[in-house]
């Protein structure tokens, strides 16, 4: 379980990075935390000719609010997020799915933008982003651009990430007051891939429900956000019979993956109740 | 003052928990590194194989003068199957080495073995027990069409009347998943070449050294003498390191045909492809019961998938066997009959694992206790107690004699610590608030530290069992003592020096265990079967005793005493009585140095024994509370407590920590870990991102209580306890998610019980009640 040879660059800084990924990249891959990309090297499922190693760039492992959005750069690892990111709801939210993620030594190499680059249909930032809306900032030679997350996943391990690409920083939509969050994982043992998971946001003021995202994770190609069945709960009071009622929707709205840990039939009983739970926190 | 009882820190945590052992992986510095090609595919014949050029790889081609391994059983049911180093004509399963690669680093070699491309021919796999069983089913191995390769069988005269008599039968069909053993350290060899010598020397992480040597001398035709083999620091077998495995052989040949150092260091996808699995068994069995609960009989057929080969030296009868004479357990049942069979297929071998059958067996015994309990409306606790067995010794109806234990006691223990009213109280309050909390019990016996004659009796070829312990005192009153078990993680070092220590008078941090090197112990069977403190003790505990006497005699003489006056304690040679006293060290270098002063007792101070008991039965409740999700079928193990009866322990810290680690594969057994081939044999679960080991975050607390029988089943009044953990642990757990999930009719026969499987009980069970 040794990785097929391959050479190896060091990027100094975000812009160093960018050049090697000019001359390299359609050959490389960017190496962050690791987690994922050395295991799959071992494996020789993944076999880059060139690793380009961000780990010295400090100008890329930031984690700041800025015209009201949390950004988050190419080397902001995991367990950044154990403490508040900002102090508000969207703060909380994320240290709430942190502790979700893989162990806690895998969180102090992981990586943020890593998760999303490798786009595991069971990683929980990727419901993140595509839950609220990331926008993703890509970086190469040729300039900089915008991807928002609908456009960015394609598919299991597929992004619009091109070869020669650095997904340099992630702005995520600082949520102000009234929100509050939900998150419902379920998995087979701690810190293992989600069988399902389910994320979910509400503004609620006065009682009512105002605004609502609803995302579901691991139970496809990619995670899912259920914009029609956000809508029904719009101007209506949190309850779990509301509630019970968006859960049927999701699981009879979604035809789940199967694998060795889960049918399709067991995924669906699990959407149900993910979502479900991940309601109730919300409003709780 | 007394060493035994105490639960001293072990002198194997500075390797075993800091880092700081020697392990085969340390030893592979400046060898060159084996890879072995092993079959993509299950089944099917080897066409032809493309070697690149000019490097060092090796096929069966090269191997026309080592034999196959070829382990015997002496019974007219056994087939005897050959296993090749290397694939020969046939690949019989998916990761079955074909060619073996050496270069300079691990990199190198796995680069070259991509460059060996193996053209076999495909047949239909032959996986499980239905391909297996079929009508017209091919054949895994040509000489043995139906493809059972051992099948033993009992039937007491009077089953046929009891079932006749039974006012409730019950049939239950069990099924266990396939599992590996998986210590946290793979397999893995070193062989260092001697030039000098011609002489090999073989690090290996094995249980069993001695017999390591034998196998691989008797495959390659050299003599034993020229093969050393060390067992260094071992990071846990569980089983699956007793075997002999071609990679060992094919090692220590290529050492002797390069004379070169070479390393092989498993990586864990090689772990779960081909190292060996266990478990794999489907039972049917039927249990009849007197209308007030009394088991009247058994008939059982036992099925047990032994994969492709048959493992050295125990066999692939070793799971099947052990099956038909232990079905019975702790229960008292007079008639039984049963078929056991071992059923070959183009998977994995299967070799034995921590508990070997007695999981399934136990799971199969609580089960059937619950059901019938259930039907008869009898208390689960209540059938149990006019069951278990009470008078001892006991007479099995298949033949063992139990010896003394305490079967009704350790389940009474169990009842109390859980306050089983208060529960039951809990749970129905829990119930009306939506919350699924159940309780469960299992009660079992675990055969421990049985010498030569067990093993004979199930017509071994090699026949284990005994050990022969040698003990020197040395003239500065340290003492070695070298056995032929070889431990691999449990701490035995520990608890032999305790035990010897309060033989000889003297501290357990005096006494040097030396195991696990071929050309320092003596011939021995390694650890396995829950021996090595019954048995390896027995035997040191003798071999002490001897040089006690020696001593003894030569401080008797120096202090002009008669030899029964003398005790030895704290160091001291003391004549009971007096005042008067010799430091034992004083004593011991006398013995070699002042020998002319004692013709009595001679020169020196050591002696050797041999142990080789019939064997003693510990035994154990299990107990635990889970909640289960309806929902998502998830269980949550609340409170487990374990009330078991190993005799007297020597140290109970080591004595906890068997159980904590038995439990914990118990609890895998029941819940997490599942092999799974698909129907063409290739296996899915090849890592540790598919086949799930619990966490210390899903292990529960264990509470246990100990109960001390004192028996004369062995000399030192200690029973063997390394398996009863993983034995009693699944049966407890899933009785307590049937009587969980009680309300929705749940019946759960097959583990391990995952979410997944529990959920569709829940939703099968919820379909039919909306008709």
């Amino acid at each position: 379980m040794k990785p097929a040879s391959f050479d190896y660059y060091r990027a100094a800084n975000r812009a160093d990075a960018i050049r090697l990924l000019a001359e390299y990249g359609d050959d490389g891959k960017i190496l962050a935390g690791g987690q994922s990309l050395v295991a799959a090297m071992n494996f020789r499922l993944a076999r880059p000719n060139v690793l380009i190693d961000i780990n010295d760039a400090a100008d890329l492992d930031y984690l700041r609010v800025e015209d009201g959005t949390l950004r988050i750069g190419a080397l902001t690892r995991h367990a950044r997020f154990h403490d508040p990111a900002e102090p508000g709801p969207l703060g909380a939210l994320l240290s709430k799915v942190v502790h979700h993620i893989a162990h806690y030594p895998i969180r102090q190499r992981g990586t943020f933008a890593g998760s999303l680059s490798h786009a595991d249909p069971a990683s929980e930032w990727c419901l993140v982003a595509t839950t609220l809306g990331a926008e993703m900032h890509i970086a190469s030679h040729d300039g900089e651009r915008t991807c928002p997350a609908a456009q960015f996943f394609k598919g299991t391990f597929t992004t619009a990430i091109e070869t020669q690409d650095l997904l340099a920083e992630i702005r995520l939509p600082v949520l102000g007051n009234g929100w509050r969050s939900g998150f419902h994982e379920f998995s087979r043992r701690a810190g293992d891939f989600a069988l399902a998971m389910s994320l979910v946001v509400l503004k609620i003021e006065d009682g009512v429900i105002t605004d609502a995202r609803i995302g579901v994770g691991a139970v496809s190609d990619r995670a899912l956000r259920l914009e029609t069945l956000e809508a029904e709960l719009i101007g209506k009071a949190p309850n779990e019979k509301l509630f019970a009622e968006i859960a049927a929707a999701a699981k009879a709205q979604i035809t789940p993956s199967a694998d060795i840990h889960a049918t399709s039939a067991f995924r669906s009983d699990l959407i149900r109740t993910v979502v479900k739970r991940a309601l109730m926190q919300a409003a709780a | 003052m007394s060493w035994i009882g105490r639960s001293l820190p072990r002198y194997e945590d500075p390797s075993l928990l800091m880092g700081r052992g020697t392990y085969v992986a340390d030893l592979a510095r400046n060898t060159a590194s084996v890879k072995f090609v092993r079959s993509p595919v299950a089944a099917g014949r080897i066409v032809g194989m493309e070697l690149p050029d000019g490097e060092l790889v090796f096929t069966a081609a090269d191997l026309v003068d080592v034999k196959p391994i070829r382990p015997i059983l002496h019974r007219p049911d056994y087939i005897a199957v050959d296993q090749p180093i290397l694939a020969r004509d046939r690949v019989m399963f998916c990761g079955q080495a074909l060619a073996m690669v050496v270069a300079d680093d691990q990199g190198l070699a796995e680069d070259l073995a991509e460059q060996v491309f193996a053209d076999v021919e495909a047949d239909d796999a032959i996986v499980n027990f239905a391909d297996a069983l079929a009508d017209g089913a091919g054949a895994v191995h040509a000489h043995a069409p139906g493809n059972v390769l051992v099948e033993g069988k009992m039937r007491s005269a009077g089953l046929d009347d009891a079932f006749a008599i039974a006012a409730e039968i019950v049939s239950l069909e069990l099924r266990s998943g396939r599992q590996s053993a998986m210590p946290l350290e793979g397999r893995g060899g070193v062989a260092r070449y001697d030039a000098v010598s011609g002489r090999v020397t073989l690090y290996a992480s094995v249980q069993m050294p001695h017999m390591l040597r034998t196998g691989i001398a008797d495959t390659l035709g050299m003599p034993e003498a020229d093969l050393r083999v060390i067992a260094p620091d071992v990071g846990g077998g569980f089983g699956q390191k007793m075997s002999l495995f071609p990679e060992y052989v094919a090692l220590v040949w290529l050492a002797r045909h390069l004379k070169r150092d070479l390393s092989w260091i498993e990586d864990r996808r090689e772990n779960f492809l081909a190292s060996a699995h266990s478990r794999d068994q489907a039972f049917s069995v039927k249990g009849a019961f007197s209308k007030d609960g009394i088991l009247l009989g058994i008939d059982a057929d036992l099925k047990s998938n032994v994969g492709a080969f048959s493992c050295y030296p125990v066999t692939c009868g070793v799971e099947p066997l052990m099956a038909l004479a232990e079905l019975p357990g702790p229960y008292k049942v007079k008639e039984y009959g049963a078929r056991s069979r071992g059923v070959t297929t183009n998977t994995c071998m299967m070799a034995p694992y921590r508990g070997v059958a007695r999981p399934m067996l136990t799971l199969t015994m609580e089960r059937m206790m619950d059901v019938a309990a259930k039907r008869l409306r009898l208390d689960p606790v209540e059938i149990r107690r006019r069951n278990l067995i009470d008078t001892f010794p006991h007479r099995s109806p298949t033949g063992l004699v139990y010896d003394e234990g305490s079967y009704q006691e350790a389940m009474e223990v169990a009842v109390n610590t859980l306050d089983v009213p208060a529960f039951r109280e809990r749970q129905a309050a829990a119930r009306a608030a939506g919350r699924y909390l159940g309780i469960g019990f299992s009660v079992f016996s675990e055969r421990t530290g049985y010498g030569t004659p067990a093993y004979a009796a199930r017509g071994m070829g090699i026949v284990p069992g005994y050990e022969i312990v040698t003990c020197a005192m040395d003239p500065s009153g340290s003492v070695e003592v070298r056995i032929g078990s070889s431990p691999h993680g449990q701490g035995l070092k520990t608890a032999l020096a305790q035990l010897i220590a309060d033989e000889l008078g003297i501290a357990p941090s005096k006494i040097k265990i030396i195991s696990g090197d071929t050309d320092a112990t003596p011939y021995g069977w390694g650890t396995f079967a829950s021996r090595s403190m019954v048995i390896a003790g027995g035997a040191s505990k003798l071999a002490a005793g001897k040089v006690a006497v020696r001593l003894r005699s030569i401080a008797a003489t120096m202090m002009d005493a008669k030899p029964e006056d003398i005790e030895l304690e704290d160091d001291l040679a003391r004549v009971i009585g007096t005042n008067q006293s010799l430091p034992i060290p004083d004593v011991a270098r006398a013995a070699y140095h002042q020998s002319h002063r004692f013709p009595d007792a001679g020169p020196g101070l050591q002696d050797q024994a041999i142990y080789d008991p019939a064997g003693t039965f510990s035994n154990a409740c299990h107990a635990c509370i889970v909640e289960v999700d309806i929902e998502t079928g998830g269980v949550v193990i609340e409170r487990f407590v374990v009330a078991e009866d190993a005799g007297i322990l020597i140290n109970p810290m080591i004595v906890d920590g068997q159980i904590h680690g038995g439990v914990a594969q118990g609890v895998a057994n029941a819940l997490y870990e599942e092999l799974i081939y698909d129907e063409t044999g290739n296996l899915l679960t090849a890592s540790l991102a598919d086949y799930l080991p619990p966490t210390i975050a899903e292990m529960p607390n264990i509470e246990i209580e100990h109960l001390v029988t004192l028996s004369d089943a062995t000399i030192t009044k200690a029973k063997g306890v390394g398996e009863g953990g993983t034995i009693g642990a699944p049966a407890a757990i899933i009785n307590a998610i049937c009587d969980a999930l009680a309300p929705f009719g749940v019946e759960i026969f097959e583990i391990p019980a995952t979410p997944q499987r529990i959920r569709d009980l829940i939703r099968a069970s919820e379909r039919n009640d909306h008709g």
